[in-house]
């Protein structure tokens, strides 16, 4: 077992605590923050992985600007922590069998995969710019639909906050 | 010589199992929203190593667009949930009408 197995059995546990932190508690904030944990584990996993300039993308997009989001929208709303909530007793049966299902799905898939699939991987990297000339290159047509899902998003964003006060103030008005 | 790839792979599941786990047991809407985001991630993982065992560019290329897509996905429900709270009071899954 070499050094970068080593160091990615580390990551994937300390990845796999925080992400178990941040769906179980009940602040928000906490929650949010073990998943800055969670994603800056990631990013450590796409270098490993040989993904340098996805890794970046990680720690500024998910780690740096959504978390931020979320965030801000923590402290925008005044939210009340409800009093205790739990599923009933059968939807609880109900997931945990579905849960089952998947995990014996894994299992299975683990066990009878192919033996080349048991290997391990050669590191290997992609340097950004070989990847930014590839992703050019070939993707051109898919880079132009996702920008044009982000304006769509930033367009639907707007249009959802500015019909907000627009109702808002009519009501006052009224 | 790294980790085979089934195990990037079982990673990914657990990561994917935790997210759909916060998203169907939480009364949150805001927490439904970030086990979306922690299931975005793990398919992003599993796309990465996928790229590495068959030394192919797809898979990150692929990692890019989900990370578009989560970020897209990610503004337009915060304005929702925003909306939400301006009409109900509350970010509770059960107080929606």
């Amino acid at each position: 077992m070499c050094v970068y197995a080593i160091i990615f059995y580390l990551i994937a546990a300390v990845m796999i605590l925080a992400t178990i932190m941040a769906i179980t508690r009940k602040n928000i904030v906490h929650s949010v923050l073990y998943l800055v944990v969670s994603f800056l584990c990631s990013a450590l996993i796409f270098y490993i992985l040989g993904a340098p300039f996805l890794a970046a993308f990680e720690v500024i997009v998910y780690a740096g600007a959504i978390m931020v989001l979320f965030l801000f929208i923590v402290m925008m709303l005044k939210i009340k922590v409800p009093a205790v909530q739990k599923l009933p007793f059968q939807q609880y049966l109900m997931a945990l069998f579905i849960c089952g299902i998947y995990f014996l799905a894994c299992i299975l898939l683990m066990h009878f995969s192919a033996p080349l699939l048991k290997e391990p991987m050669q590191a290997a990297s992609a340097s950004p710019a070989f990847f930014g000339k590839y992703l050019f290159e070939h993707h051109w047509m898919a880079v132009e639909l996702a920008s044009l899902l982000l304006l769509i998003a930033l367009i639907g964003a707007q249009q959802l906050g500015a019909g907000m006060y627009r109702q808002s103030n009519h009501g006052g008005g009224k | 010589m790294i980790v085979p790839y089934t195990h990037v792979l079982l990673l990914s599941a657990v990561l994917f199992l935790c997210g759909i786990v916060c998203m169907i047991t939480r009364y949150n809407l805001m927490m439904v929203l970030i086990g979306l985001e922690i299931m975005l991630n793990a398919a992003a993982i599993a796309f990465v190593g996928a790229g590495l065992h068959w030394l192919q560019m797809e898979g990150q290329v692929m990692a890019i667009f989900i990370l578009a897509v989560a970020a897209s996905e990610v503004s337009v429900g915060l304005a929702l949930i925003v909306r939400i709270y301006h009409q109900t009071g509350s970010i509770d899954t059960t107080n929606i009408d």
